[in-house]
C-alpha cells in the first residue's frame, strides 16, 4: 500500500475546473515535504493529463499513489480512444477543436509534455472503449 | 527587480496584491498555455493576453507567482478569485505584449531560456 493514495473525479463538461486535482496533489506533496523538482514534474504532467481528460476523454478518473521513492499517476477515461498512439505522441499533432485552442491549449504538446516531465509513461487505448495513461515520477531522476 | 518595480515600469493596476516585495529575475510572455508548460523553467512572472482560469492554473503548476494581463483587458472575477486563493499577484498593464516584454527586459528581467 502506498504512503498516500488519492482519487479524483475529473468532470468532462467544465473546462474551468480542469487542474483542480493536479493543484490538490501539488499542495499535498508540498505538505509532505516532497522534493520540489519532483512536485513540479508531477503537477505539470498531471495537469496536462487532466486537460486531456476534459478535452478528449469526456472526463474521467485520476488516481495518484505517493511513495518516498516514486509517484504513480493513472488517468482513466471512457472516451473515444486514440486510434494511433504513436501519431498522438508527436509534438504538434492535435485533434483538439478550435474552442479549446482559443483557451490556450490544443497545440499538440500535451502527451509529449507528459512524457518529457515523467520517468515512465504508458498509454493503453482502445477506440470506442477508452484510454488509460499511467505515469511515474521518480525524485532525483530528470530535472 | 521586485514585483512592485513591475507595477511602476508597466504602469500596472494591481488587481490582486500578493507579495509585492518578491524578487523576480525571469519572465515568460505567451497566450499559449501549452507552450508555457512545455518550455518554461524557473520563471516567476507570466505575461499573457489570454483570459481564463487555466492561466492561473498554469502559473500555479509552474510555481509562478505573478500574472500580468496585457492590453488593459478587463479581468473576470473567476480568474481573480482563483488567483487570490493561490496567493498570486495579478496585474493589468495598458501596454501590449511586445512593449510590455520589452520594457521589462530593459529593466533587467530576462527570459531564462537556454539560448540567452
Amino acid at each position: 500500500m502506498s504512503m498516500l493514495h488519492l482519487e479524483y473525479q475529473v468532470p468532462g463538461d467544465d473546462f474551468t475546473r480542469a487542474g483542480e486535482a493536479s493543484g490538490d496533489v501539488k499542495h499535498k506533496l508540498k505538505k509532505l515535504g516532497y522534493e520540489p523538482d519532483a512536485i513540479r514534474r508531477v503537477a505539470i504532467a498531471m495537469y496536462e493529463g487532466e486537460i486531456n481528460l476534459v478535452i478528449h476523454g469526456g472526463g474521467g478518473e485520476a488516481v495518484v499513489d505517493v511513495d518516498p521513492d516514486r509517484v504513480d499517476i493513472a488517468l482513466i477515461d471512457q472516451g473515444p480512444g486514440i486510434p494511433d498512439v504513436e501519431q498522438a505522441m508527436q509534438a504538434g499533432w492535435s485533434t483538439a477543436p478550435d474552442n479549446v485552442r482559443a483557451l490556450g491549449f490544443g497545440a499538440g504538446m500535451g502527451l509529449p509534455n507528459m512524457k518529457k516531465y515523467t520517468d515512465e509513461m504508458t498509454i493503453d487505448s482502445t477506440v470506442g472503449v477508452g484510454t488509460t495513461v499511467k505515469m511515474t515520477v521518480v525524485p532525483g531522476r530528470k530535472g | 527587480m521586485q514585483v512592485k518595480d513591475i507595477v511602476d515600469i508597466l504602469k500596472c493596476q494591481v488587481l490582486i496584491e500578493g507579495d509585492l516585495e518578491q524578487e523576480v529575475k525571469t519572465a515568460c510572455g505567451s497566450d499559449m498555455m501549452s507552450d508555457v508548460l512545455a518550455f518554461v523553467k524557473d520563471q516567476s512572472v507570466l505575461l499573457t493576453g489570454l483570459m481564463n482560469p487555466q492561466v492561473v492554473r498554469t502559473a500555479e503548476m509552474m510555481d509562478m507567482h505573478c500574472i500580468i494581463f496585457v492590453r488593459g483587458k478587463p479581468v473576470n472575477q473567476q480568474v481573480l478569485d482563483l488567483a487570490e486563493m493561490k496567493d498570486m499577484t495579478v496585474l493589468s498593464t495598458p501596454y501590449r505584449m511586445f512593449t510590455a516584454c520589452g520594457l521589462l527586459f530593459e529593466g533587467g528581467l530576462r527570459g531564462g531560456c537556454d539560448i540567452q
